[in-house]
């Protein structure tokens, strides 16, 4: 038996889980239209590579790659792009994002792809291959998986499929894993070969007794010898950190990524969707997303990327006395003001919210440092203090108390008994600190150049007084008939040299009192 | 649904709840006290309840915030509760009212309302009562059965109000001194401890009666650590370190310094550890914090009480590291998880 280890705090939230595992993932019905944001994945937005009006075939690229840490994005299926512009996304910021809008012919005309066994090809061939299939985390944060397997120098002992799936109500990885664990076994296999892992995990959380038999199943069945690890139920356990830690007793230093300690995580959805990558050619086209809350028939649906919203809870009917929607879980999910946004490939859960569900939060009390919000945080910060600092603008101060740790799982807001939406509070003051981090960049930026400017206008005046001085000195000499020394041009140069300290020293201190 | 971001579920906590099970807490200490005492401490408490009250609506209107949400979180009640229990139930009905409303316009709203003030409101209200009243301070009731005569709740009242005395009852026969300042008296005339402690006031531990009224408050500390309404840190550090200290002088010399029990179920210790020193606000945040703090409280209050002028010294104990809990706070930050000294020992390795 492997010895877990017991990260700081955590949460036991009702898991609202059952409801959804009742039915097996049925395949969604195509939508009227498809919505494909080129925006899906952290890092740069691919670049369309279609036209308005063009036919397109299931798994054509429609997206390419645009930078180092990019993704392909393609079309769901065959038909006509009728549209490429803005159109609202699932976004905090609300604002809507370039997407190109498919309706299809529902003949579901494939592009030719073919798979070589992927043991015949190189790491980086492999990599190249994911980055152009669109494959991206699928556990929410959407990074583009070709990058985490770029490890560089660094030599990954451990691999880790996250499969922990903490938060409340959603159960897509749940299903995935009871229906396709011999799937996921073979693409754990194909992660493990391109970092050359020594060991592989896939730590479950105890809440999922049909996955966990599911994945030991197929784990045997394939002949392999990864371990399947049943891990406490515990909100975040599935936290990326946090399941390294619980997993291996690892912490992985602030600042740092996984790979710095050998360690590298990758969601159980991801890991499929790398399998049908590598094993089919096929791209990232669809995703397991729970649709559940407040509707007749909580269920998993596979749907297409692009997918509106509307038409996919249409499916579980939603009961009449809904007032809103969540994409993602009740703890870090968010809210969508609107439900024509389609499904992305960060879509993992639908939640159809009710007042009943949902109750608003009771008035907001003075905090009372009662360190309810210390006691489960899983990074150990001190949001009491954080959160003073936050109000009071005070962000030097927040982050030398490590705002930057924060991870966001809302555990603190949770069991805070003044109901001071706290993580709130953490996002406003990370966000302006990037804000004024990018202001003050371009306001050096700026001085510097007017610095410059000014120094450039007095040196071309000094230079002309002294040409003129010269020359008045040339013609005076000529004229008395003795030669005069000319300006040594080493007072210029020493001239350009104070000031650009003088820039330099003003840049510095600048940069000292951000760190402050 | 309610909230405009995550997360979108709460657990059903709140301040009111958490206030009331400290009230609660205090139920079996009260009870005991009128057990021995006589109702007079329940007039005392709600007299200061209603004066809270009162004085905690004024203040919220003056400082243009809604009253009713603050009224409710009964914060006001167990500052009112506190200072009720700090006051002898005899003393007059003013001195309950001038000390909580001190605690609840001064202490409290002065610095900010709810979760603003430096320092415990109750404690400030003590504070100002001991120092300007100290005579008034000192009418505590003899325990039944002690006293030379005893009044009715009906007479209490009747003295409270008017300080009229029934015929023939002097305030000397129905009043007495602490178990603390009795003892600290009579150490000053030269008396040993033993001969002290054989006065009939002495019960087995502590004061008679008022050593099981400090049973009683033990008794609702470990309820409101049970419902892990507070840590045991602050209880822990604070009577761990007044029985080291008072251990080692008692051990050192047994005739001039009292057992370490007698200094826990005296006065209010028992108060203290629980339901006083652990009020969140003005406490430090981190646990290291909270142990230095109540160490430091548990050795200022067993020097007041040994060599200093005050009788008790658990009101001052808790103002003086009041004032010490912010920069206690900052001394003491935990490190965070990714920045741990092992995480260090990882990398070089």
């Amino acid at each position: 038996m492997r010895v877990l280890h017991h990260f700081h705090g955590g949460i036991h939230p009702p898991s609202h889980k059952t409801q959804s595992t009742l039915l097996g993932i049925a395949p969604a019905p195509l939508p009227s239209r498809l919505i494909v944001p080129f925006h899906q994945h952290a890092g740069e937005a691919a670049k369309p590579v279609v036209q308005v009006g063009e036919k397109v075939l299931k798994g054509q690229l429609i997206g390419l790659p645009d930078g180092f840490i990019s993704s392909a994005v393609h079309a769901p299926t065959s038909g006509t792009i009728t549209d490429i512009g803005m159109h609202p996304v699932a976004h905090p910021s609300g604002l809507p994002n370039l997407c190109a809008t498919l309706v299809p012919d529902g003949r579901e005309r494939w592009e030719q792809h073919d798979a070589e066994d992927y043991r015949t090809q190189s790491a980086g061939e492999l990599q190249q291959q994911l980055r152009m299939k669109g494959i991206v985390g699928l556990g929410g944060a959407a990074f583009p998986s070709d990058i985490k397997l770029r490890i560089g120098r660094h030599k990954v002992d451990t691999l880790i499929l996250n499969a922990a799936e903490c938060e409340p109500y959603i159960t897509c990885d749940d299903m995935l894993m009871r229906e396709r664990a011999s799937e996921i076994a073979k693409g754990a296999e194909m992660l493990r070969y391109m970092v050359d892992a020594r060991e592989v995990l896939i730590g479950i959380e105890d809440n999922k007794p049909e996955a966990i038999a599911a994945m030991q199943q197929a784990v045997r069945e394939n002949g392999m010898s990864f371990e399947v690890v049943a891990i406490p139920t515990i909100y975040p356990g599935g936290g990326a950190k946090q399941l390294i830690y619980t997993l291996t007793g690892l912490e992985v230093p602030s600042g740092t990524l996984p790979p710095d300690i050998g360690v590298q995580c990758f969601n159980v959805a991801t890991t499929y969707s790398v399998y049908r990558a590598l094993a089919h050619a096929e791209p990232l086209l669809s995703r397991i997303v729970t649709v559940t809350g407040n509707v007749r028939q909580a269920r998993n649906y596979e749907a297409l990327i692009g997918t509106p919203i509307d038409e996919l809870i249409a499916l579980s009917a939603p009961l009449p006395d809904s007032s809103g929607y969540i994409m993602g879980g009740p703890m870090m999910g968010l809210p969508l003001t609107e439900v024509r946004v389609p499904v992305v490939k960060a879509t993992n859960c639908v939640i159809v919210a009710s007042e009943k569900l949902f109750p608003a939060p009771p008035p907001v009390m003075p905090c009372i440092r009662c360190t309810r919000c210390v006691e489960v945080c899983p990074v150990e910060l001190q949001p009491q203090d954080l959160y003073w600092f936050a109000r009071s603008r005070e962000f030097g101060k927040a982050q030398t108390y490590s705002l930057f740790d924060c991870i966001e799982c809302g555990a603190c807001s949770y069991v805070c008994p003044s109901h001071i939406p706290l993580v709130q509070y953490f996002r406003f003051a990370k966000s302006e600190i990037h804000a004024r981090e990018k202001e003050k960049q371009a306001a050096d930026k700026a001085r510097e150049r007017h610095e410059f400017h000014m120094y450039r206008i007095e040196r071309e005046k000094r230079e002309k007084a002294e040409k003129l001085a010269a020359k008045e000195r040339a013609a005076q000499a000529a004229k008395s008939g003795k030669a005069e020394p000319q300006a040594k041009p080493e007072h210029v140069s020493s001239d350009i040299e104070t000031r650009r300290e003088h820039i330099l020293e003003i840049a510095q201190s600048h940069v000292e009192h951000t760190k402050e | 649904m309610g909230a405009f971001f995550s997360p979108f579920i709460n657990k059903p906590v709140n301040v009111a709840r958490i206030m009331l099970k400290v009230l609660l807490a205090l139920v079996p200490g009260i009870a005991l006290y009128v057990w021995y005492f006589g109702p007079a401490i329940l007039f005392s408490i709600t007299l200061a309840s209603i004066t809270a009250l009162i004085t905690e609506a004024l203040m919220l209107k003056l400082r243009d915030r809604p009253v009713t949400p603050f009224l409710r979180d009964n914060s006001a009640l167990l500052t009112a509760w506190l200072l009720a229990l700090s006051i002898p139930p005899l003393a007059p009905w003013w001195l309950a009212v001038v000390g909580t409303v001190f605690a609840i316009a001064i202490a409290k709203h002065l610095y900010g309302g709810l979760g603003n003030n430096l320092f415990n409101p109750a404690m400030v209200g003590y504070a100002v009562l001991i120092i300007s009243f100290p005579v008034q301070m000192t009418h505590w009731i003899a325990p039944q059965g002690l006293g030379q005569s005893e009044l009715g709740f009906l007479d209490q009242l009747e003295y409270i109000f008017w300080g009229a005395l029934p015929q023939d009852m002097t305030l000397d026969a129905i009043t007495m001194a602490t178990p603390l300042d009795t003892l600290k008296t009579h150490l000053h005339l030269d008396q040993t401890v033993s001969q002290i402690l054989d006065m009939p006031i002495y019960g087995r531990l502590a004061g008679h009666g008022s050593e099981f009224v400090s049973l009683g408050f033990l008794l609702g500390g470990l309820y409101l650590l049970a419902t892990r309404i507070i840590s045991w840190h602050i209880p822990a550090a604070y009577l761990g370190t007044l029985f080291i200290t008072s251990g080692i002088f008692h051990l050192a010399d047994p005739t001039h310094y009292v057992t370490p029990m007698f200094h826990w179920f005296s006065g209010a210790a028992m108060l203290g550890a629980f339901f006083i020193l652990t009020d969140p606000v003005s406490s430090p945040t981190t646990n290291t914090g909270r142990l230095i703090y109540a160490s430091g409280a548990g050795l200022i209050t067993y020097l007041i009480r040994a060599f200093g002028g005050f009788p008790d010294g658990v009101a001052f104990a808790t103002l003086l590291m009041n004032i010490c809990a912010p920069l206690i706070v900052l001394y003491t930050q935990p490190k965070v998880f990714g920045k741990k000294d092992r995480v260090k020992k990882d990398k070089a390795s």
